[in-house]
């Protein structure tokens, strides 16, 4: 199970009743390889690879929000990543736990890496569906897509209008919601990908990241 | 990127996934990593110190050393793994930079060491994380000031084109230059003095006359003083004007401060001339005198704490101005209340606010004087306030005018010490060299002497004279003798080389090859030759004056000394004796070698030869006739 160790800053949490300090000052260690391994579609060496990439960012072994942001920022120095990255970190963090250990990590992206293609669907329902209800409404895709278009910073070409993401949405439901009623569920979702040549192809694209 | 993230790439490239649902259009196919291999970890052999880490690591900077293809140049095939001859510690922190992308300079390496490692590797310094960047650079201008005062030293030596005018700036500049120089300085200082103290002796009472009462010196002696005055500012002025015209920027020259001390000291005097002795003007007269107090300050040139202190107070102005402000502030807030406070008492002698201000002044400065004290009880409170006070506002900036002050007088003694520093390590690299050099001159002696020995001597003087060059020494031996054969010259040492030029000047010995060396190393084969040429002995033509120096031991400087040795004619009469003896020397070495020496070179520590055998090569002046006694002294 998962081991939560109190480095010497213990002192210090008896004196300050803040949760987030001990939240901060925690050490946390995953579960073992073998149990990593059954769990997810990597190999050990790959869950190694990952693990000291992991480990050497977030020496902690978790990483909050705003360490996450900022990874990820690096990626984008173009635009803004940073909402992008949020929507990201709740996908990620399935506990809702605020933090993201090394096992939520390495689940999603074995689901995101060699997840079959349902998988992969079902993941990116829930990174779209904010709100967790089982249902995308055109507000959230609106933001997600915004957040997307966030990344590509103010220089672009053509020319960012503001009113793109809308479209980009309207064009999103028209393909999407199949029975018109404004909201996309599971199935719609995955149905209409699976229709999409495109769609199917770019899932494939990183299969060979490790 | 920073490639501390690099890690994270694969998590970012799965991410995308998300996009792919709202993405309208095909992707474009992904890169494919054909160099896919397993991520292996990588040996790197530092001097011994076995370095892992992963491939990946280090090809997170592909321009580097270590992260290129550059790294293949170090491979070792047998082991297995990269070997560097370098420094394992400075690799510590060049291969953290690999693991955490951030450059830190351990404090306690050398700057210069570790900018080599660095450039040996491929990474710039500019990367040095935020951490230790203060310290890099300040350790790094250090290392330039070094440098750049050691260029300044190099350009103290004389320049060969260097005209009479720059010539006569840098005598000025730098009395230590020349002699004349130095005799300046010295005169001009004794200038210096005798002018101040003239000032001041003129003003104290010489005792009464009959009729009058106590006069000062000055207007007893009027005439002795003037000649004093004369003189010393025709020499203030002759030297301002030698400045003026050796200057490079003359109009620099003018604005500098010591030029303007120099002109403030010595003009009263010419307006003193020039003015009659008008009534009016005299008191104007007496006012300028006062400026020849300024003579004291050209004293600066000649003091390097006086310039010191001048220094510190410009480069502390804020420190002196927040000082001067705070004190102003003080003053006038006290003298004020001070005056409110003693309006009342009768015969106050606070009359006024700015009569307050000296009362303020000497309270808070604690003089003290006594001549205005507060009466009233008010006045004493604020009296005692005010002094109190004083104490506080003056101690303040005092510590960082004293620490600037520390701080440019140890710049300046670390200055000299590297200076003093310099010298002594030019000398042991002066007398290092000369000693290898002697090692080689001596080795060749010792491979001649050798081939003599062959010929006659016996196996313990083989045994005795066979020095243990190691291998690098005689390879390197070898090679300097290749030189030498490739040229058609040797290497002789420096006093060799003089007399040598003396003697061609001479023109006595016009066959001669001039370097002893040839001499010795046709010892063994072309003596014969020698001898039978009929070489002149020259007659007492010879000066006197022709010196023979003595080497000193290796540890002493090499400024040659030169000492006389005997009759001048017997030593180039020496040379063809020499042949003679050493003629002589083939068939009987062991005697040919005591008559042949009567100096003793030094030999270098190291190849000091055992025993009394061989003091030094044939060469030597064998002694004249008549000294022939102590030369067999000298080598027992």
């Amino acid at each position: 199970g998962k081991r939560i160790v109190y480095i010497k800053y213990q002192i210090f949490a008896m004196y300050k009743a803040d949760d987030d300090l001990e939240m901060t000052m925690v050490c946390h260690r995953p579960e073992g390889l073998d149990q990593l391994e059954a769990q997810t579609n990597f190999s050990k060496r790959e869950l190694q690879v990952l693990y000291r990439g992991f480990k050497n960012e977030c020496p902690s072994g978790v990483v909050n929000e705003e360490t996450f942001k900022q990874i990820y920022s690096q990626f984008f120095p173009h635009g803004d990543a940073s909402t992008y990255a949020h929507y990201l970190f709740n996908a990620f963090d399935t506990g809702h736990s605020g933090s993201i250990k090394f096992e939520d990590f390495v689940t999603a992206l074995s689901i995101l890496l060699r997840g079959t293609v349902t998988e992969k669907l079902q993941w990116t329902f829930n990174l779209y569906d904010i709100n967790r209800d089982g249902y995308i409404n055109k507000e959230e895709m609106t933001d997600i897509v915004r957040a997307i278009y966030d990344m590509m910073g103010k220089y672009t070409y053509p020319v960012l209008k503001h009113d793109a993401p809308k479209q980009h949405v309207d064009a999103f439901f028209q393909k999407m919601d199949k029975n018109r009623d404004g909201v996309v569920t599971l199935d719609e979702f995955i149905l209409s990908c699976q229709e999409d040549e495109n769609i199917m192809r770019s899932l494939q694209l990183f299969e060979n990241v490790i | 990127m920073a490639t501390g993230v690099a890690a994270w790439l694969p998590f970012a490239r799965a991410a995308a996934i998300g996009w792919m649902p709202v993405a309208n259009c095909p992707m474009p196919i992904a890169p494919r990593d054909n160099s896919k291999r397993q991520d292996e970890l990588i040996i790197l052999n530092v001097s011994g110190r076995r370095f892992q880490t992963w491939r990946t690591t280090l090809d997170r900077y592909p321009d580097t050393l270590l992260g290129s293809s550059e790294k293949d140049f170090f491979y070792n095939e047998e082991t297995k793994e990269y070997f560097f001859d370098r420094d394992p510690d400075a690799f510590r922190s060049i291969l953290n930079f690999y693991r955490t992308g951030k450059l830190h300079y351990p404090r306690h390496e050398c700057i210069s060491a570790y900018d080599e490692e660095l450039t040996f590797f491929g990474i710039i310094p500019e990367i040095i994380g935020d951490c230790c960047y203060e310290e890099y650079k300040d350790r790094k201008r250090e290392n330039l000031e070094r440098l750049q005062d050691d260029q300044e030293e190099n350009k103290d030596m004389k320049l060969p084109n260097m005209n009479f005018r720059e010539t006569m700036w840098r005598a000025f500049e730098n009395p230590h230059t020349s002699t004349m120089a130095l005799v300046f300085y010295y005169v001009t200082g004794f200038f210096i003095a005798i002018s101040v103290i003239t000032n001041v002796v003129e003003t104290v009472p010489c005792g009464s006359t009959a009729n009058q009462k106590d006069m000062p010196c000055g207007e007893r002696y009027t005439v002795a003083f003037f000649c004093m005055d004369t003189a010393c500012v025709m020499i203030f002025t002759v030297e301002y004007l030698l400045r003026l015209f050796a200057a490079p920027s003359r109009y620099r020259f003018m604005r500098s401060v010591m030029s303007i001390i120099d002109v403030v000291a010595i003009l009263p005097y010419y307006i003193g001339l020039v003015m009659t002795n008008n009534e009016d003007v005299s008191g104007a007269f007496v006012t300028l005198r006062v400026f020849r107090v300024f003579r004291i300050f050209k004293f600066s040139r000649h003091s390097q704490g006086l310039r010191i202190l001048g220094y510190t107070l410009k480069s502390c102005a804020s420190e002196l101005g927040f000082l001067l402000f705070s004190l102003t502030m003080a003053i006038i807030i006290f003298a004020t209340v001070m005056f409110y406070a003693e309006k009342g008492s009768s015969s106050s002698k606070f009359t006024s606010i700015p009569a307050s201000f000296w009362y303020t002044i000497v309270t808070m400065t604690t003089l003290g004087y006594g001549d205005m004290v507060p009466k009233t009880i008010a006045g004493k409170i604020f009296g005692s306030i005010c002094s109190l006070s004083g104490v506080l506002v003056i101690a303040l900036p005092v510590p960082v005018i004293v620490s600037n002050f520390s701080r440019i007088y140890h710049q300046n003694q670390r200055a000299d010490k590297r200076r003093a520093q310099k010298k002594a390590r030019l000398a042991r690299i002066r007398i290092a060299k000369s000693g290898s050099a002697n090692a080689f001159l001596q080795s060749k002696r010792n491979g001649l002497i050798n081939e003599l020995l062959e010929l006659t001597g016996t196996e313990e003087d083989e045994q005795k004279l066979i020095k243990s060059t190691s291998l690098l020494e005689s390879q390197h031996h070898h090679l300097l003798h290749c030189l030498e054969k490739t040229t058609a010259h040797e290497f002789v040492d420096e006093q060799m080389y003089e007399q040598n030029c003396l003697e061609t000047v001479l023109q006595s010995y016009p066959s001669r090859s001039p370097s002893i060396s040839s001499h010795d190393s046709s010892m063994g084969t072309c003596c014969g030759h020698r001898v039978k040429k009929n070489i002149p002995l020259p007659n007492a033509s010879v000066p006197p004056a022709h010196p023979v120096p003595v080497h000193q031991g290796p540890l002493q400087e090499l400024s040659a000394i030169h000492i006389q040795c005997s009759d001048p004619s017997s030593h180039t009469a020496s040379r063809s004796t020499l042949n003679l003896k050493a003629d002589d020397s083939r068939i009987n070495c062991k005697g040919g070698r005591i008559t042949t020496a009567i100096i003793s070179l030094p030999t270098p520590p190291a190849l000091t030869p055992d025993g009394d055998g061989l003091h030094g090569p044939p060469q030597r002046r064998p002694p004249p006739p008549s000294v022939s006694n102590s030369s067999t002294d000298v080598l027992q």
